[in-house]
């Protein structure tokens, strides 16, 4: 019977009771609700467990359960419980309520069994994380989530589009494999193409994530694009297309992260890095791709979440994140400087760290399937990260050149969440056992041999020489005050410059053609009156006093007219 | 009142940390002499090829990113105006 209860329905039911109750118990709520959740899936939900209902003719699915599913609905309870803790200190109803119902989506969706459902989940996590971006206050944060939004929404339009024409074409609306053979394929690809921030889709991401709340970050670092991931390895294992999308999005962001100021932005350009390699595993699609993806996926949320817990405890207290106005931290916020480099350390896939036992199996796959040159791309994209996730972000911030800023270490509450993050960087990468159970697929991989970790510190310790090499030499680009141009600027300059362009144009047109009716007018009129006829035209050159004259003489004339001739003819 | 020293204010503990690194990275080229490496792809063979591979890729990845700058970066307040 517990077995039937679908997970999602304890973080509801907790937004529902931190509705009604408050202070201090609403927080007893927040932290219950992941670990319950945990709990409950842990002891009463199996594989192969199923929960139906109907819905006018059709049977939909609310809990369908395998590997999987099951593998990301821990990982989402890990993550919501590490950015709750990081939050608690927040009274803010609102962000308090989007956190469960966010939380509680991203778990309804990786067990939803059918598109329908889906889509209900999809569109509710659209709906939920704009309130940590619109929570900021700001008329920035205002203006950045309705984009947000936008691109959220569009994403569940070509969701539900395209399960239409699934339905239409096959018959059945169950969520498994789709593949791209058909235009529902295609519809479904772009959705969640926008949700895990395919290039030039991946704006939305970029921009609203810096923007977001400090606590505010940490939850949708974890949730949107990760469930994204998911979807795309459920329906599209295999299909080509993807390695090549998340080879591209494993190297561009990289550039931008290089030179961007804002250090949580350099974090969601980075995030896309992280993707762009669990998109491509998906794409390769063999047993090892497809483990590696999801493990890599299971990794990324705890060190991108550790990353952006360190950046978000600096904006908490400095109240910015500005690489060109940071530096020296390391002074006074000497713990959450050693988090946040756990944190680079695990992202950069140091050995030992969790970002190694994960990316290494999707790198091992491509050279498996021989993708020679775009494996050298990928081994670009993997220095790259370590140059500007790994070094640039803990450097910046809490060494170069002191910044005599001296702000107090984290709240404690910001500490506990990012140890409990970093504890599990350390874990999963040197116990890598234990997350290998977990993956979907059977495991035959090991990642530590002499070879593997011989190459890999070479490549992190030469890359790090080149940083140490360009800041001597004085090439490193400094960290300057400024906005970078990105795919973003056809909605934001383009699209707005034109549609103004073209306001202005046609007002102006109206205005010529508007003035050239009006002179016509006055040119014919002009002639009119200088014409003989026009000394009998009596509304224009005389004074209107003159016209109730004539008028009150006609009147006149009438009256008597009655009086007189009328009576006279009787 | 003078303000306390840290760690990193000293120059010579500075050096210290860049020596060891620079030690760190030298053994790890001599070790690809000793160890018996498997080789996947071709370019492995290439004697400490992911030190090379590294050392170039950040620096190409800087450099680019550097002349990028001149085509992408706007003031601050450029989608304000």
């Amino acid at each position: 019977m517990m077995s039937e209860l679908p997970p999602f329905l304890i973080f509801f039911a907790a937004a529902l009771l931190v509705l009604l109750v408050r202070g201090q118990l609403s927080k007893l709520f927040l932290l219950a609700a992941p670990i319950l959740t945990g709990l409950h899936i842990w002891m009463n939900i199996q594989i192969g467990d199923a929960f139906t209902y109907s819905l006018l003719n059709l049977e939909l699915q609310f809990l369908r359960v395998d590997k999987l599913s099951l593998l990301f609905a821990y990982l989402f309870c890990i993550a919501s419980l590490i950015a709750t803790i990081y939050a608690i200190h927040v009274d803010d109803l609102k962000q308090q309520l989007a956190a469960l119902l966010y939380a509680g989506s991203a778990i309804g969706a990786v067990f939803a069994g059918d598109l329908l459902t889906l889509f209900i989940f999809w569109e509710l996590l659209a709906i939920s994380s704009v309130f940590f971006i619109w929570a900021r206050g700001t008329e920035k944060a205002l203006k950045a989530g309705i984009r947000y939004l936008i691109f959220q929404i569009t994403s569940g339009v070509f969701l539900l589009a395209g399960a239409l024409v699934y339905f239409k074409t096959t018959g059945s609306l169950s969520f498994n494999h789709i593949g791209l053979g058909n235009t529902a394929g295609w519809l479904i690809m772009i959705a969640f193409g926008i949700k895990s921030a395919f290039p030039f889709l991946h704006t939305w991401l970029t921009d609203g994530y810096p923007e977001a709340t400090v606590t505010g970050t940490v939850f949708l670092s974890a949730f949107t694009t990760k469930v994204a991931v998911y979807a795309l390895a459920r329906g599209f294992a295999g299909e080509e297309i993807l390695v090549y999308i998340g080879v591209t999005m494993a190297c561009f962001p990289i550039f931008y992260a290089v030179i961007e100021n804002d250090l949580r932005k350099v974090l969601a350009y980075s995030l896309i890095n992280q993707v762009g390699f669990m998109i491509t595993g998906i794409g390769i699609g063999t047993a090892l791709a497809l483990n590696g993806a999801v493990a890599h996926a299971f990794s990324d949320v705890i060190f991108k979440g550790l990353l952006f817990m360190s950046m978000g405890a600096v904006l908490h207290r400095v109240g910015h994140v500005n690489g060109s106005d940071l530096g020296g931290l390391y002074k006074t916020m000497p713990k959450t400087a050693a988090l946040c480099i756990v944190g680079a350390l695990s992202i950069s896939a140091f050995p030992l760290f969790s970002g190694f036992v994960s990316k290494s199996m999707v790198m091992t796959a491509m050279m498996q399937e021989h993708y020679d040159y775009l494996w050298l791309l990928m081994l670009f994209a993997s220095a790259g990260v370590f140059h500007h996730a790994g070094i640039k972000i803990p450097y910046f911030a809490f060494f170069a050149h002191d910044s005599h800023l001296r702000p107090q270490e984290a709240p404690r509450n910001m500490l506990l969440a990012m140890s409990l993050a970093a504890f599990l960087c350390i874990f999963i990468g040197s116990q890598p056992q234990f997350l290998y159970a977990m993956l979907p697929m059977p495991v035959e991989y090991w990642p530590y041999d002499v070879t593997h970790v011989l190459a890999q510190l070479q490549l992190l310790f030469f890359s790090a020489m080149a940083f140490v090499w360009l800041n001597k030499v004085g090439i490193y680009p400094p960290e300057l005050r400024s906005v970078n141009v990105d795919a973003e600027w056809f909605y934001r300059k383009l699209l707005p410059v034109s549609a103004r362009n073209v306001i202005m144009t046609l007002s102006d047109d109206k205005a010529y053609i508007k003035s050239s009716i009006t002179n016509t007018f006055n040119r014919l009129r002009n002639g009119f009156s200088q014409m003989s006829i026009a000394r009998y035209h009596l509304s224009e050159s005389w004074p209107t006093g003159s016209m109730v004259v004539w008028i009150s003489v006609i009147l006149a004339a009438y009256l008597l007219l009655d009086s007189f001739v009328y009576k006279t003819i009787q | 009142m003078p303000e306390k020293q840290y760690f990193f204010d000293k120059p010579k503990n500075v050096n210290r940390v860049l020596y060891g690194f620079y030690v760190i990275c030298g053994l790890l080229v001599i070790a690809d002499f000793i160890v018996h490496r498997h080789i996947g792809l071709d370019w492995e063979r290439i004697p400490a090829f992911y030190a090379m591979y590294g050392f170039v890729a950040c620096v190409l990845l800087v450099v680019l990113a550097k002349l990028m700058r001149k085509l992408v970066m706007r003031k601050e307040d450029y989608y304000d105006e």
